[in-house]
């Protein structure tokens, strides 16, 4: 185990490594921070101090190294744009979005689970193929469209008049297919303070209800695609020799489901899956825009637009790092949970 | 009264070709602590012929008709949950490939337990003792370690005999075993049968054992069944069919055996191949493989072509064959009933 830890650190301090060069290295082809920070009436002269004085001049290497001794000490350099430490800045923000991603995260496993244990046991159910229609729909669909319909929907309210309102079933039909609306769409609302930059909207149910039209939207893509692998590797798993083997011994089929064949199932899923959580951090960048969710995705934007090198180059390094941290947790559970992988190579 | 009757048993495939028929009018019983072997080629029908016992052929085969009696309880109409109580309990079965055969995640403890746990209200330290125990029986080095280990730490032979263990769990009335050494080692095929042949004959529980082999079947069975494109064409001892086949397809798998070629020269073979079982020729299913489909004055033999030979009786034998009933009703010395002793 903690050799396996120590390789996996390894494997990390390289990937970081790599994530920090290439994304220090862009910083030149993103405009010029100056023009930003100090606007159009500053004179062409003061412009060049400024730049001499931030370092900006310096060849590429010397920056880096600048920039890579510094990180280390976890000190990214400074926002142009909020004029504080970028990490503060990334704080402030990160909490917002990782309650956006854990209750994504949330949804995907307490949906896509049973559904897709479902529609493997039963693929020729209606409701079956009812989720799979619906599922190529939901991959399909772009983020920013469903966020956009889902607003639509429940948040603004749709009066239907499509049916005719003069006869019963046209009223009621109208009635049954047009929404109030009302769920909020706009940010965090009230948060709970929890400790530090750490604001929570997981302290009251009303408060929870500024995450659910975000989580489905950001769940749109990912939810489908669990759906489906579930299916598909529990079909498989339902077709082989130990199943049938359970089966000749008498077991019953709810403990042949769910536990002979899930098991077996997850495994795949869980190494997908990880990965998938990882980018999730970075997919919230269009979720966040449209909801205008205050976290880091919408700050990275924000970002961009400003040109704030130092607070893109540490965005970068903050999902790069949790994309290192989730694969390896990732790497720990599947060694948990499948037994034919040993991670320290302990003797058999 | 049998402990096992089938008869006219039909199996078929709904494929999107078409129906396929797995197996057609198979028939045949089985006594307590008796040794019933199937033999054929491979795609003759022995493992749907073993897997529809339990009912346990899946989807998209399915019984097209004739009874499966165990114990006088028909089980082709038998609700799931009923079966299910008869599955590993009274009938049990050992499947070909033992690698592929236990579920990769469970213990070898957790995989035992719980088909004691399924047919009988019984404590997990309880249900331990007896896996121990049964452990023990099949010869497996240091049990109690077993049990908490994967399958994927044993052997190929270990993981069979693990099998065998689990199948003699709630001491069944019959265990099938389809080709229970066909997926192992050579050297260790011959431990793994006499293991299953001393359990067998020490609980007096009945063995249905298909295999391909001969040598096999010679060794364990009393009675055996020859199938042939999803059809029986022969049963009965196998110390009759092995020294005397009638079928010529019979003669032929046993011709075919290394021991019976002249040494030096090739292996001996029945010409061409099993038919696919979407194709199978019209009359006799061998005819177009046949040397003996024909008449004297070497002309095709109509009723071979066309009509599915009936069985007779020739010595303590059944055999659909046209050929064997002409040589059976014309010539007057027709093999009698002989006394077989029992295999030693």
């Amino acid at each position: 185990m903690i050799a396996f830890l120590i390789k996996r650190l390894f494997h990390a301090l390289l990937v970081m490594f790599v994530i920090s060069v290439v994304s220090f290295a862009i910083q030149d082809n993103l405009g010029d921070p100056i023009q930003q920070m100090v606007g159009q009436s500053v004179p062409e002269s003061e412009r060049a101090e400024l730049r001499e004085e931030l370092g900006l001049n310096d060849p590429f290497l010397v920056q880096y190294l600048r920039f890579a001794e510094n990180a280390l000490h976890f000190d990214f350099g400074y926002s142009y744009f909020y004029n504080e430490p970028t990490t503060d800045v990334i704080m402030r923000h990160l909490p917002a979005t990782l309650e956006l991603v854990f209750a994504t995260t949330l949804l995907i496993i307490l949906l896509s689970v049973p559904i897709g244990v479902y529609s493997a046991i039963r693929p020729r159910a209606w409701l079956s193929r009812l989720f799979m229609g619906v599922s190529i729909v939901g991959i399909s669909i772009p983020v920013f469209l469903t966020a956009i319909v889902l607003i639509q929907i429940f948040a603004i309210g749709i009066h239907v008049s499509l049916f005719p309102a003069d006869t019963a079933w046209g009223a009621w039909l109208n009635d049954l297919l047009s929404t109030s609306g009302g769920m909020p769409a706009y940010g965090r609302g009230d948060v709970t303070h929890v400790f530090g930059t750490w604001d929570t909207n997981f302290a009251s149910l009303s408060r929870l209800t500024y995450l659910v039209l975000p989580a489905i939207s950001l769940a749109s893509i990912m939810l489908p695609l669990f759906i489906r692998l579930i299916r598909a590797e529990m079909m498989e798993v339902l077709q082989s020799e130990y199943i049938k083997f359970a089966k000749a011994k008498g077991i019953s089929m709810r403990r042949i489901y769910f536990l002979h064949a899930l098991k077996n199932t997850m495994l795949p899923v869980i190494t997908v899956g990880g990965v998938q959580i990882g980018t999730l951090v970075a997919y919230t960048i269009l979720t966040e825009t449209v909801f205008q969710w205050p976290g880091v995705g919408l700050m990275f934007l924000d970002a961009i637009q400003r040109s704030d090198i130092p607070l893109i180059v540490t965005y970068l390094m903050v999902v790069g790092l949790i994309f290192v941290i989730t694969n390896t947790l990732v790497d720990l559970i599947y060694g948990l949970v499948n037994p034919t992988v040993k991670l320290t190579g302990k003797p058999a | 009264m049998a402990l096992l009757e089938v008869s006219n048993l039909d199996v078929r495939f709904a494929l999107r070709q078409g129906e396929v028929k797995a197996l057609r009018d198979v028939s045949f019983t089985l006594d307590r602590g008796e040794r019933l072997g199937i033999v054929g080629e491979s795609g003759a029908g022995k493992s749907v012929a073993a897997f529809t016992i339990l009912n346990l052929i899946a989807r998209p085969g399915y019984i097209a008709g004739g009874s499966i009696r165990f114990d006088d309880r028909e089980l082709t109409t038998m609700k799931p949950r009923q079966l299910q109580q008869i599955r590993g309990n009274k009938i049990s079965m050992i499947f070909q490939d033992p690698m592929m055969t236990l579920n990769p995640v469970l213990t070898i403890g957790e995989q035992m337990v719980e088909c004691l746990k399924a047919h009988r209200r019984i404590r997990t330290r309880a249900a331990r003792e007896i896996a121990l125990n049964k452990l023990r029986q099949v010869h497996i080095p240091s049990p109690e370690k077993r049990l908490d280990q994967y399958p994927h730490e044993l052997s190929g032979g270990m993981r069979q005999r693990i099998i065998i263990a689990i199948a003699l769990l709630l001491d069944p009335d019959i265990i099938v075993a389809d080709e229970p050494t066909t997926a192992l080692d050579v050297t260790i095929q011959a431990e793994i049968m006499s293991l299953l042949l001393e359990l067998c004959e020490k609980h007096n529980v009945a063995l249905v054992l298909i295999t391909h082999d001969l040598g096999v079947v010679s060794q364990v069975t009393q009675r055996t069944l020859v199938m042939y494109a999803g059809r029986v064409i022969e049963q009965g001892p196998t110390r009759e069919i092995i020294n005397d086949a009638q079928h010529p397809y019979t003669q032929g798998l046993i011709n075919a055996l290394p021991q019976m070629a002249t040494p030096g020269s090739r292996l001996n073979q029945i010409p061409g191949a099993m038919p696919t079982l979407a194709k199978i020729p019209p009359g006799c299913a061998f005819h177009p493989r046949c040397s003996f489909a024909f008449n004297d004055d070497g002309s095709p033999r109509r009723d071979c072509r066309e009509v599915i030979p009936g069985f007779v009786r020739s010595g303590n034998c059944d055999v659909a064959c046209h050929m064997v009933r002409d040589l059976v009703e014309n010539d007057s010395d027709a093999r009698d009933p002989v006394e077989i002793q029992e295999a030693p």
